[in-house]
């Protein structure tokens, strides 16, 4: 005779079984597929917006010099402009520096005052680059052959430009963070969309098995539910890592051509780290949802009405979650966090923004605890209103949505 | 009931139900009923659709909880503390279409706390013993309907437990396949295991059953040894005589039914009086009643289910039983 599980060991027999089963299926490949489509409508649609970004948002080089440099690095920029067209970063004169006084570019980029990527300063002899280490870097070549122009009105003898770095602008830097928690969050969503689904079109197979009440009666229905839950994180694991490994190798065959992220504030390490955990817990809480209604839905069409509004309400959450991001602080961030739902993405774009650690450990512990909560409540209505019937009398059947087997039985 | 070997003792209860009520919005599905299966008995729980056969079965084991009252279950208050000692067949048969055979048959001992490895090899060989080896390595998709059944059945006793719980063995078997399972049936109790199943097929319930509980309209009007309830109908005597009138008629129940014989003679058919058979003779044999022909015979199960359960009852087993052959 064999010996009683605990529900962590129901729980494994369950994971186990399911793991094996879906890794080895067709619709685990077509599931590793799945993100390519919307990867290449992304580039396709990527592509034609970074076109057009680049034409309306081109970030702008500031000139801060004395007058008549000023205007000399501005005829040069013209004329080189015809021939080299948007090889040249577009200029904005920031200031006319009076003679003998000098210019805190520095502070103009870090204030925002100035409203320009990078400055250069100096005199078209001897110029100066201020600005994030990326751009100083990229837009040092031009520079100088706009300071040679300008001083010589020929382009054979390039001045050397000195370079200053900034951490990068304040401006470009909420921005760069805003569009990395941006990236993240939506990466998030789509996986935790792409999973949740998963699992509930795997309970509908199993109520079209009928395996569920041999399940039911072995173990708990919290074991069977978290059983569950963990194969399909443990599947989503194994996608992520082909994946990953997919866009690592994409990433470096790119190289220069892929765009560049701003660091998030808590580093790319931890930033990855929690991206893993936000997923699994967004991916839970979703989810355990998805799975108290598969288990509540007697048909594959069922499922699907059921479903919708859930699906809708994961598109509202993710909104909150993405207009949250533009408001650190504000009572819609707050709700954003608190909110289950949207807790993992709103937290997400919080540790691109923000350099704490501790609201991440607050709210994993509210997140799980919002995990087992659900499971528990989606376990106990599986047990109070599925099981309720084999052969119900048939006056009693039918008679809403979740009372198809309403009515006890044979 | 069963009792202790030697000693004639009551056998220790492998299931104790008091007073389990279980409502579903506002429908009484099972109403108060109380069950005592003694360990090692076959106890059948036989009714019509519809009578609470199902969810008094999900009660014992736990799959749903009872609104009022209480179970034990091989001594224990919470059936999955037990789990592994149970082996449960539902009426709704079901298994993973992809799965082979034998390693379905692990899959349902591993929920019940076998090694997965050690299910695999029980799995072949029960499969070798039922004469099914060569479907070891189909997937279940591949089977026919009775295959399948018949590997959902082994996969209940893979972990050889102490209690089988069967929902509708038979339903859905063709009359080889339940043959083999009374067989089995009876096999696992002479091996000490506690066989408790619901049917709507009364032989079945005659042919194994120790004891039995009739259920109807979610309640328990009887339950106990299969001789008890056939006792709770007297004994029915089908009586021939000569002549059709006389001072012996007085000792015929006022409700005997009355048949005149085209030819000649009278038959008469009546429940043996309480008096037992022996008054009824002399008055027959005093009155000079000439008897040409006089049976006793015992009340069937189906007769005692009628007494028990009501005619409503009754014919709705018949038309289960009916339905049941068609399909």
């Amino acid at each position: 005779m064999s010996g009683r599980l605990s529900t962590l060991q129901a729980a494994f027999v369950i994971a186990r079984r399911d793991f094996g089963a879906i890794l080895f299926s067709r619709s685990f490949l077509f599931f590793l597929l799945g993100p390519l489509f919307p990867v290449l409508v992304g580039a396709m649609a990527g592509g034609v917006g970074q076109r057009v970004q680049e034409t309306a948002q081109r970030p702008e080089l500031g000139i801060a010099m004395e007058a008549r440099d000023v205007d000399a690095m501005a005829a040069a920029h013209k004329a080189l402009e015809a021939q080299l067209g948007e090889q040249l970063p577009r200029i904005r004169v920031v200031e006319r520096v009076e003679p003998g006084k000098p210019f805190n570019a520095i502070g103009a980029l870090q204030s925002g005052s100035a409203d320009v990527a990078a400055i250069v300063v100096g005199t078209p002899a001897k110029p100066e680059l201020v600005g994030s280490e990326a751009l100083i870097r990229q837009w040092r070549g031009p520079v100088a052959m706009i300071a040679a122009q300008a001083s010589a009105g020929a382009t054979t003898d390039y001045p050397e430009v000195s370079l200053m770095g900034t951490t990068s602008s304040a401006a470009n830097e909420r921005r760069g963070h805003l569009l990395t928690a941006q990236a993240a969050q939506t990466l998030l969503f789509l996986l935790t969309m792409l999973l949740a689904g998963m699992v509930l079109s795997n309970l509908v197979e199993e109520k079209g098995n009928k395996i569920i009440e041999i399940l039911a009666a072995a173990i708990p229905m919290d074991a069977v539910f978290f059983g569950k839950l963990f194969a399909m994180l443990a599947i989503s694991i194994v996608g992520i890592a082909v994946w990953g490994s997919v866009g690592g190798g994409l990433f470096l065959a790119a190289g220069d051509r892929m765009p560049e992220l701003t660091e998030p504030a808590v580093g790319w390490p931890l930033f990855f780290a929690l991206g893993v955990i936000y997923f699994a817990t967004a991916y839970l809480l979703l989810g355990s949802v998805f799975l108290s209604i598969g288990s509540l839905a007697a048909t594959v069409r069922e499922v699907q009405t059921i479903s919708m509004p859930v699906t809708m309400m994961q598109l509202v959450v993710f909104f909150l979650a993405s207009y949250a991001m533009t408001q650190p602080g504000s009572p819609v961030e707050i709700f954003a966090v608190t909110f289950p739902f949207s807790s993992p993405f709103a937290m997400l774009a919080r540790a691109a923004q923000d350099p704490a650690i501790w609201p991440h450990v607050l709210a994993l512990c509210w997140q799980v605890l919002c995990v087992y909560l659900f499971v528990r409540i989606g376990a106990r209505m599986f047990r109070s209103r599925v099981m309720k019937s084999g052969h119900g009398p048939a006056s009693a059947k039918k008679k809403g949505l979740f009372r198809r087997k309403l009515a006890a039985s044979a | 009931m069963a009792s202790n070997p030697g000693s004639g003792a009551p056998a220790p209860l492998a299931i104790e139900a008091r007073g389990i009520v279980k409502r579903f919005d506002g429908f009484t599905a099972v109403d108060g009923v109380d069950l005592t299966v003694p360990e090692g008995a076959i106890y059948g729980i036989l009714g019509p659709n519809g009578a609470g056969k199902t969810t008094t079965l999900r009660m014992l084991l736990g799959i749903i909880d009872p609104d009022e009252g209480v179970r034990r279950i091989l001594g224990a208050e919470r059936p999955h503390d037990v789990a592994h000692a149970i082996g449960y067949l539902p009426e709704e048969r079901g298994l993973y279409p992809s799965m082979k055979a034998y390693e379905a048959i692990a899959f349902v001992g591993a929920l019940r706390g076998l090694p997965l490895r050690e299910g695999r090899e029980r799995g072949r060989a029960l499969l070798e013993e039922h004469g099914l080896g060569f479907a070891a390595d189909r997937q279940i998709r591949q089977l026919s309907k009775g295959m399948a059944q018949q590997v959902q059945i082994l996969g209940t006793l893979v972990h050889e437990p102490r209690l089988v719980v069967f929902d509708e063995p038979f339903s859905g078997l063709d009359a080889l396949n339940q043959g083999r399972l009374e067989k089995m049936i009876r096999g696992l109790a002479d091996k000490g295991t506690t066989v408790i199943f619901s049917t709507h097929v009364i032989a079945h319930a005659e042919r194994l059953c120790d004891e039995v509980a009739i259920i109807a309209g979610g309640k328990v009007p009887f339950a106990g040894p299969v001789d008890v309830a056939r006792d709770r109908i007297r004994p029915q005597v089908r009586l021939e005589t000569r002549v059709a009138d006389g001072a012996w008629r007085a000792a015929l129940p006022a409700d005997a039914r009355h048949e005149p014989k085209k030819d000649a003679g009278n038959f008469w058919y009546f429940s043996l009086p309480e008096s037992g058979v022996e008054p009824l003779l002399r008055a027959l044999i005093e009155g000079e009643a000439g008897i040409l022909s006089l049976s006793i015979e015992r009340a069937g199960l189906h007769d005692a289910f009628v007494a028990i359960a009501g005619e409503a009852a009754a014919k709705a087993l018949e038309e289960n039983s009916e339905e049941e052959a068609a399909r």
